[in-house]
Protein backbone atom coordinates (compact mmCIF):
# COMPACT_ATOMS: atom_id res chain seq x y z
CA UNK A 1 0.00 0.00 0.00
CA UNK A 2 2.67 2.42 0.92
CA UNK A 3 4.89 1.62 -2.28
CA UNK A 4 1.74 2.12 -3.95
CA UNK A 5 0.71 5.35 -2.75
CA UNK A 6 4.57 7.15 -3.19
CA UNK A 7 4.51 5.97 -6.70
CA UNK A 8 1.04 7.77 -7.56
CA UNK A 9 2.64 10.72 -5.72
CA UNK A 10 5.70 10.69 -7.67
CA UNK A 11 4.30 10.09 -10.99
CA UNK A 12 1.19 11.82 -10.55
CA UNK A 13 0.95 14.03 -13.84
CA UNK A 14 0.78 10.73 -15.78
CA UNK A 15 -2.31 9.61 -13.41
CA UNK A 16 -3.85 12.72 -14.52
CA UNK A 17 -3.13 12.62 -17.84
CA UNK A 18 -4.55 9.11 -18.38
CA UNK A 19 -7.82 10.05 -16.53
CA UNK A 20 -8.73 12.90 -18.78
CA UNK A 21 -7.59 10.54 -21.59
CA UNK A 22 -10.00 7.86 -20.15
CA UNK A 23 -12.97 10.35 -20.11
CA UNK A 24 -12.11 12.14 -23.79
CA UNK A 25 -12.00 8.29 -25.27
CA UNK A 26 -15.52 7.51 -23.72
CA UNK A 27 -16.82 10.78 -24.91
CA UNK A 28 -15.38 9.28 -28.45
CA UNK A 29 -16.50 6.10 -28.64
CA UNK A 30 -19.86 5.70 -25.98
CA UNK A 31 -22.14 8.77 -27.11
CA UNK A 32 -24.04 8.54 -30.07
CA UNK A 33 -24.02 12.36 -30.46
CA UNK A 34 -21.35 13.49 -32.61
CA UNK A 35 -21.02 17.02 -30.96
CA UNK A 36 -20.31 15.33 -27.78
CA UNK A 37 -17.69 13.07 -30.04
CA UNK A 38 -15.82 16.04 -30.68
CA UNK A 39 -16.02 17.15 -27.75
CA UNK A 40 -14.08 14.22 -26.82
CA UNK A 41 -11.44 14.42 -29.18
CA UNK A 42 -10.94 17.64 -27.47
CA UNK A 43 -10.30 16.56 -24.24
CA UNK A 44 -8.53 13.91 -25.61
CA UNK A 45 -5.80 16.31 -26.95
CA UNK A 46 -5.71 18.37 -23.84
CA UNK A 47 -4.29 15.60 -21.90
CA UNK A 48 -1.88 14.92 -24.65
CA UNK A 49 -0.64 17.99 -24.48
CA UNK A 50 -0.51 17.87 -20.99
CA UNK A 51 1.17 14.89 -20.67
CA UNK A 52 3.82 16.26 -22.78
CA UNK A 53 4.20 19.38 -21.13
CA UNK A 54 4.34 17.65 -17.85
CA UNK A 55 7.45 15.26 -19.62
CA UNK A 56 9.02 18.39 -20.06
CA UNK A 57 9.69 19.96 -16.56
CA UNK A 58 12.81 19.62 -14.61
CA UNK A 59 12.57 20.14 -10.70
CA UNK A 60 13.83 23.44 -10.01
CA UNK A 61 14.42 24.48 -13.73
CA UNK A 62 13.95 28.33 -15.08
CA UNK A 63 11.90 29.03 -18.13
CA UNK A 64 13.75 28.69 -21.63
CA UNK A 65 14.24 32.53 -22.01
CA UNK A 66 17.66 32.78 -21.61
CA UNK A 67 19.51 36.16 -20.57
CA UNK A 68 21.45 37.19 -23.64
CA UNK A 69 24.94 38.82 -22.69
CA UNK A 70 25.35 36.03 -19.52
CA UNK A 71 24.71 33.60 -22.21
CA UNK A 72 27.13 34.96 -24.90
CA UNK A 73 29.93 35.15 -21.90
CA UNK A 74 29.45 32.22 -19.75
CA UNK A 75 27.39 29.19 -21.00
CA UNK A 76 24.56 28.06 -19.63
CA UNK A 77 23.38 24.30 -18.06
CA UNK A 78 21.35 22.60 -19.37
CA UNK A 79 19.99 20.93 -16.37
CA UNK A 80 18.98 24.64 -15.10
CA UNK A 81 16.44 25.40 -17.74
CA UNK A 82 13.56 23.11 -18.75
CA UNK A 83 13.34 21.19 -21.90
CA UNK A 84 12.10 23.59 -24.47
CA UNK A 85 11.38 20.37 -27.15
CA UNK A 86 7.95 19.75 -25.74
CA UNK A 87 7.02 23.44 -25.72
CA UNK A 88 7.47 23.54 -29.64
CA UNK A 89 6.11 20.44 -30.50
CA UNK A 90 2.58 21.61 -28.17
CA UNK A 91 2.40 24.80 -29.59
CA UNK A 92 2.23 23.74 -33.52
CA UNK A 93 -0.47 20.57 -31.79
CA UNK A 94 -2.28 23.04 -30.14
CA UNK A 95 -2.94 24.95 -33.48
CA UNK A 96 -3.63 21.67 -35.26
CA UNK A 97 -6.08 21.31 -33.21
CA UNK A 98 -7.98 24.26 -34.03
CA UNK A 99 -7.41 23.51 -37.68
CA UNK A 100 -9.26 19.62 -36.52
CA UNK A 101 -12.12 21.46 -34.69
CA UNK A 102 -12.73 23.96 -37.40
CA UNK A 103 -12.98 21.51 -40.35
CA UNK A 104 -15.02 19.12 -38.13
CA UNK A 105 -17.78 21.67 -37.15
CA UNK A 106 -18.04 22.74 -40.94
CA UNK A 107 -18.37 18.95 -41.71
CA UNK A 108 -20.98 18.87 -38.84
CA UNK A 109 -22.70 21.80 -40.25
CA UNK A 110 -23.08 20.30 -43.66
CA UNK A 111 -24.30 17.05 -42.31
CA UNK A 112 -27.22 18.57 -40.50
CA UNK A 113 -28.04 20.75 -43.31
CA UNK A 114 -28.33 17.34 -45.02
CA UNK A 115 -30.00 15.03 -42.44
CA UNK A 116 -31.55 17.56 -40.16
CA UNK A 117 -29.64 15.82 -37.24
CA UNK A 118 -26.35 15.00 -35.19
CA UNK A 119 -27.17 11.49 -33.78
CA UNK A 120 -25.32 8.69 -34.96
CA UNK A 121 -27.68 5.89 -35.40
CA UNK A 122 -30.34 8.27 -36.58
CA UNK A 123 -28.15 9.83 -39.86
CA UNK A 124 -27.27 5.50 -40.33
CA UNK A 125 -31.33 5.28 -40.57
CA UNK A 126 -31.57 7.52 -43.04
CA UNK A 127 -28.76 6.92 -44.80
CA UNK A 128 -30.44 3.12 -44.84
CA UNK A 129 -33.46 4.29 -46.10
CA UNK B 1 -22.54 57.38 -34.92
CA UNK B 2 -26.08 57.80 -34.90
CA UNK B 3 -26.69 55.55 -37.76
CA UNK B 4 -25.05 52.61 -35.81
CA UNK B 5 -27.60 52.12 -33.14
CA UNK B 6 -30.94 51.70 -35.48
CA UNK B 7 -29.33 47.96 -36.14
CA UNK B 8 -31.81 45.38 -37.29
CA UNK B 9 -34.38 44.54 -34.68
CA UNK B 10 -34.84 41.22 -35.70
CA UNK B 11 -31.33 39.94 -33.40
CA UNK B 12 -32.36 38.08 -30.55
CA UNK B 13 -30.98 40.86 -28.07
CA UNK B 14 -30.74 43.86 -29.25
CA UNK B 15 -27.51 46.16 -29.22
CA UNK B 16 -25.70 46.60 -25.85
CA UNK B 17 -24.21 50.81 -25.68
CA UNK B 18 -21.73 48.88 -22.94
CA UNK B 19 -20.94 46.21 -24.88
CA UNK B 20 -20.37 48.35 -27.95
CA UNK B 21 -18.49 50.75 -26.65
CA UNK B 22 -15.86 48.17 -24.39
CA UNK B 23 -15.54 47.01 -27.50
CA UNK B 24 -14.46 49.81 -29.47
CA UNK B 25 -11.87 50.52 -27.22
CA UNK B 26 -10.55 47.61 -26.46
CA UNK B 27 -10.46 46.07 -29.55
CA UNK B 28 -7.54 48.68 -30.66
CA UNK B 29 -5.49 47.83 -27.55
CA UNK B 30 -5.82 43.97 -28.49
CA UNK B 31 -5.05 44.67 -31.79
CA UNK B 32 -1.60 46.52 -30.78
CA UNK B 33 -0.63 43.99 -27.80
CA UNK B 34 -0.73 41.46 -30.92
CA UNK B 35 1.39 42.97 -32.96
CA UNK B 36 3.86 43.26 -29.83
CA UNK B 37 3.56 39.70 -29.25
CA UNK B 38 4.68 38.42 -32.68
CA UNK B 39 7.52 41.50 -32.79
CA UNK B 40 8.46 40.86 -28.73
CA UNK B 41 8.92 36.90 -29.34
CA UNK B 42 12.55 36.86 -29.62
CA UNK B 43 12.69 37.90 -25.86
CA UNK B 44 9.60 36.92 -24.31
CA UNK B 45 6.60 34.38 -24.62
CA UNK B 46 5.33 34.86 -27.70
CA UNK B 47 5.59 34.44 -31.46
CA UNK B 48 3.64 34.01 -34.72
CA UNK B 49 1.01 31.50 -33.98
CA UNK B 50 -0.21 33.54 -30.34
CA UNK B 51 0.21 36.81 -31.96
CA UNK B 52 -2.04 35.88 -34.99
CA UNK B 53 -4.42 34.29 -32.85
CA UNK B 54 -4.46 37.20 -30.89
CA UNK B 55 -5.04 39.30 -34.25
CA UNK B 56 -8.00 36.97 -35.32
CA UNK B 57 -9.79 37.24 -32.11
CA UNK B 58 -9.97 40.72 -31.92
CA UNK B 59 -12.15 40.65 -35.25
CA UNK B 60 -14.09 37.53 -33.90
CA UNK B 61 -14.73 40.03 -31.22
CA UNK B 62 -15.61 42.57 -33.49
CA UNK B 63 -17.81 39.79 -35.17
CA UNK B 64 -19.03 38.87 -31.66
CA UNK B 65 -19.91 42.35 -30.31
CA UNK B 66 -21.67 44.21 -33.46
CA UNK B 67 -22.07 41.86 -36.37
CA UNK B 68 -20.57 39.96 -38.89
CA UNK B 69 -20.70 42.72 -41.54
CA UNK B 70 -18.96 44.99 -39.66
CA UNK B 71 -15.94 42.95 -39.20
CA UNK B 72 -16.07 41.83 -42.59
CA UNK B 73 -16.39 45.71 -43.30
CA UNK B 74 -12.86 46.64 -40.99
CA UNK B 75 -11.49 43.19 -42.70
CA UNK B 76 -12.51 42.44 -46.44
CA UNK B 77 -12.90 38.91 -47.74
CA UNK B 78 -10.29 39.56 -50.71
CA UNK B 79 -7.79 40.81 -47.90
CA UNK B 80 -8.89 37.81 -46.00
CA UNK B 81 -7.79 35.39 -48.65
CA UNK B 82 -5.06 37.59 -50.12
CA UNK B 83 -3.17 37.48 -46.53
CA UNK B 84 -3.81 33.90 -45.91
CA UNK B 85 -1.72 33.03 -49.06
CA UNK B 86 0.45 36.03 -48.36
CA UNK B 87 1.34 34.63 -44.85
CA UNK B 88 1.96 31.14 -46.15
CA UNK B 89 4.14 32.38 -49.49
CA UNK B 90 6.17 34.37 -46.63
CA UNK B 91 7.26 31.14 -45.09
CA UNK B 92 8.09 28.91 -47.83
CA UNK B 93 9.49 32.08 -50.06
CA UNK B 94 11.80 33.05 -47.34
CA UNK B 95 13.25 29.00 -47.61
CA UNK B 96 13.31 29.43 -51.31
CA UNK B 97 15.39 32.53 -51.10
CA UNK B 98 18.01 30.75 -48.69
CA UNK B 99 18.31 27.75 -51.53
CA UNK B 100 18.42 30.18 -54.08
CA UNK B 101 21.21 32.14 -52.44
CA UNK B 102 23.57 29.32 -51.95
CA UNK B 103 22.43 27.71 -48.54
CA UNK B 104 20.47 24.87 -47.56
CA UNK B 105 16.48 25.16 -47.46
CA UNK B 106 15.50 27.09 -44.49
CA UNK B 107 18.71 27.90 -44.00
CA UNK B 108 18.69 31.82 -42.74
CA UNK B 109 22.46 32.62 -42.48
CA UNK B 110 22.52 32.07 -46.23
CA UNK B 111 20.93 35.50 -46.53
CA UNK B 112 23.52 37.50 -45.63
CA UNK B 113 24.25 39.08 -48.92
CA UNK B 114 20.93 40.63 -48.65
CA UNK B 115 22.46 42.80 -46.31
CA UNK B 116 25.82 41.87 -45.29
CA UNK B 117 26.59 43.98 -42.13
CA UNK B 118 24.15 41.86 -40.11
CA UNK B 119 26.51 39.15 -39.91
CA UNK B 120 25.10 35.22 -40.68
CA UNK B 121 24.00 34.55 -37.03
CA UNK B 122 21.78 38.07 -36.93
CA UNK B 123 20.23 36.98 -39.83
CA UNK B 124 19.50 33.54 -38.57
CA UNK B 125 17.56 35.84 -36.31
CA UNK B 126 16.37 38.27 -38.85
CA UNK B 127 14.95 35.11 -40.64
CA UNK B 128 13.19 33.56 -37.74
CA UNK B 129 11.63 37.30 -37.47
CA UNK B 130 10.45 36.83 -40.87
CA UNK B 131 9.28 33.51 -40.91
CA UNK B 132 7.17 34.42 -37.38
CA UNK B 133 5.60 37.25 -39.73
CA UNK B 134 4.19 35.03 -42.06
CA UNK B 135 2.98 32.49 -39.33
CA UNK B 136 0.94 35.13 -38.02
CA UNK B 137 -0.46 36.59 -41.03
CA UNK B 138 -1.44 33.18 -41.86
CA UNK B 139 -2.98 31.84 -38.57
CA UNK B 140 -5.23 35.23 -38.32
CA UNK B 141 -6.78 35.32 -41.51
CA UNK B 142 -7.63 31.58 -40.92
CA UNK B 143 -9.06 31.80 -37.49
CA UNK B 144 -11.09 34.92 -38.86
CA UNK B 145 -12.70 32.72 -41.81
CA UNK B 146 -13.17 29.96 -40.02
CA UNK B 147 -15.20 31.71 -37.50
CA UNK B 148 -17.04 33.87 -40.55
CA UNK B 149 -18.09 30.82 -42.52
CA UNK B 150 -18.87 28.19 -39.00
CA UNK B 151 -20.84 31.39 -37.95
CA UNK B 152 -22.95 32.22 -40.44
CA UNK B 153 -23.27 29.40 -42.09
CA UNK B 154 -21.53 29.98 -44.97
CA UNK B 155 -23.81 32.41 -46.86
CA UNK B 156 -21.79 35.43 -45.25
CA UNK B 157 -24.47 37.47 -44.18
CA UNK B 158 -25.06 38.83 -40.58
CA UNK B 159 -24.16 35.89 -38.52
CA UNK B 160 -24.83 34.94 -34.83
CA UNK C 1 -22.98 -0.77 -26.41
CA UNK C 2 -22.30 2.14 -23.51
CA UNK C 3 -21.15 -0.79 -21.68
CA UNK C 4 -19.04 -2.11 -24.21
CA UNK C 5 -17.31 1.45 -24.61
CA UNK C 6 -16.73 1.92 -20.58
CA UNK C 7 -15.32 -1.32 -19.85
CA UNK C 8 -12.85 -1.20 -23.14
CA UNK C 9 -12.02 2.65 -21.97
CA UNK C 10 -11.15 1.17 -18.51
CA UNK C 11 -9.23 -1.43 -20.07
CA UNK C 12 -7.01 1.13 -21.92
CA UNK C 13 -6.59 3.21 -19.02
CA UNK C 14 -5.56 0.11 -16.91
CA UNK C 15 -2.68 -0.50 -19.67
CA UNK C 16 -1.65 3.15 -19.92
CA UNK C 17 -1.36 3.05 -15.83
CA UNK C 18 0.82 -0.17 -16.18
CA UNK C 19 2.36 1.49 -18.58
CA UNK C 20 3.24 4.53 -16.65
CA UNK C 21 5.62 2.43 -14.49
CA UNK C 22 8.46 2.33 -16.68
CA UNK C 23 7.92 6.12 -17.09
CA UNK C 24 10.20 8.56 -15.23
CA UNK C 25 8.85 10.46 -11.86
CA UNK C 26 7.42 13.93 -12.27
CA UNK C 27 10.58 16.60 -12.82
CA UNK C 28 13.30 14.21 -12.76
CA UNK C 29 16.42 15.97 -15.04
CA UNK C 30 17.82 13.22 -15.84
CA UNK C 31 14.56 11.83 -17.75
CA UNK C 32 15.34 10.34 -20.75
CA UNK C 33 13.12 13.28 -23.25
CA UNK C 34 15.95 15.33 -21.70
CA UNK C 35 19.00 13.60 -22.51
CA UNK C 36 19.30 13.35 -25.94
CA UNK C 37 19.20 16.98 -28.33
CA UNK C 38 17.66 19.41 -26.17
CA UNK C 39 20.75 19.90 -24.12
CA UNK C 40 21.71 20.82 -26.88
CA UNK C 41 19.09 23.64 -27.97
CA UNK C 42 19.75 24.87 -24.81
CA UNK C 43 23.15 25.68 -24.70
CA UNK C 44 24.11 26.52 -28.69
CA UNK C 45 20.79 28.29 -29.63
CA UNK C 46 22.31 31.51 -28.17
CA UNK C 47 25.39 31.53 -29.74
CA UNK C 48 23.55 30.41 -33.45
CA UNK C 49 20.95 32.64 -33.30
CA UNK C 50 21.05 35.49 -31.14
CA UNK C 51 17.91 34.36 -29.94
CA UNK C 52 17.02 34.47 -26.53
CA UNK C 53 14.08 32.80 -26.25
CA UNK C 54 14.67 29.01 -26.68
CA UNK C 55 11.14 27.83 -27.35
CA UNK C 56 11.38 30.53 -30.94
CA UNK C 57 14.82 29.28 -32.18
CA UNK C 58 13.72 25.87 -32.07
CA UNK C 59 10.41 26.78 -33.12
CA UNK C 60 11.38 28.60 -36.54
CA UNK C 61 15.40 27.23 -36.80
CA UNK C 62 16.36 24.09 -36.07
CA UNK C 63 12.45 22.34 -36.48
CA UNK C 64 11.97 24.96 -39.75
CA UNK C 65 10.09 22.19 -41.55
CA UNK C 66 8.00 21.34 -39.38
CA UNK C 67 6.82 24.79 -38.14
CA UNK C 68 6.81 25.34 -42.38
CA UNK C 69 4.04 22.48 -42.81
CA UNK C 70 2.45 23.08 -39.80
CA UNK C 71 1.59 26.55 -41.56
CA UNK C 72 0.83 24.35 -44.51
CA UNK C 73 -2.14 22.35 -42.15
CA UNK C 74 -3.80 25.54 -41.59
CA UNK C 75 -4.02 27.09 -44.62
CA UNK C 76 -5.42 23.58 -45.84
CA UNK C 77 -7.77 23.53 -42.99
CA UNK C 78 -9.05 27.07 -44.10
CA UNK C 79 -9.52 26.10 -47.63
CA UNK C 80 -11.13 22.88 -46.69
CA UNK C 81 -13.96 25.12 -44.52
CA UNK C 82 -14.52 27.54 -47.35
CA UNK C 83 -14.82 24.52 -49.73
CA UNK C 84 -17.14 22.90 -47.36
CA UNK C 85 -19.48 25.67 -46.49
CA UNK C 86 -19.44 28.88 -47.95
CA UNK C 87 -22.24 29.29 -50.56
CA UNK C 88 -22.27 33.63 -50.72
CA UNK C 89 -25.56 33.08 -53.04
CA UNK C 90 -27.54 30.80 -51.00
Amino acid sequence: METLLDEIVAKYNYWIYVVLMMIGFYAMIGKSNLVKKLIGMNIFQTAIILMFISAGVKKGGGIPILDKQAVLERGVEAASIVNPLPHVLMLTAIVVAVSVTGVALAILQRIHGQFGTLEEDEILEKIER
Amino acid sequence: MKDHYTLPQDRPIGPSLIIELSCRILIPFIQLFALYVIAHGHYSPGGGFQGGVLLGASYILMAIAFDQKTSMRFFPLRANTALAGTGVFLYTGTGLACALLGGLFLDYSALEPLFPPLGPVEWRSMGIFIVEVGVGLAVMSIMVSLFWDLASGGKMDKGL
Amino acid sequence: MKKRALISTLFTGALLLYGTGDFPPWGDPNAPAARHVSPLYIERSVEDTHVPNVVTAVLADYRGYDTMFETIVIFCAGVVVVSALRRPDA
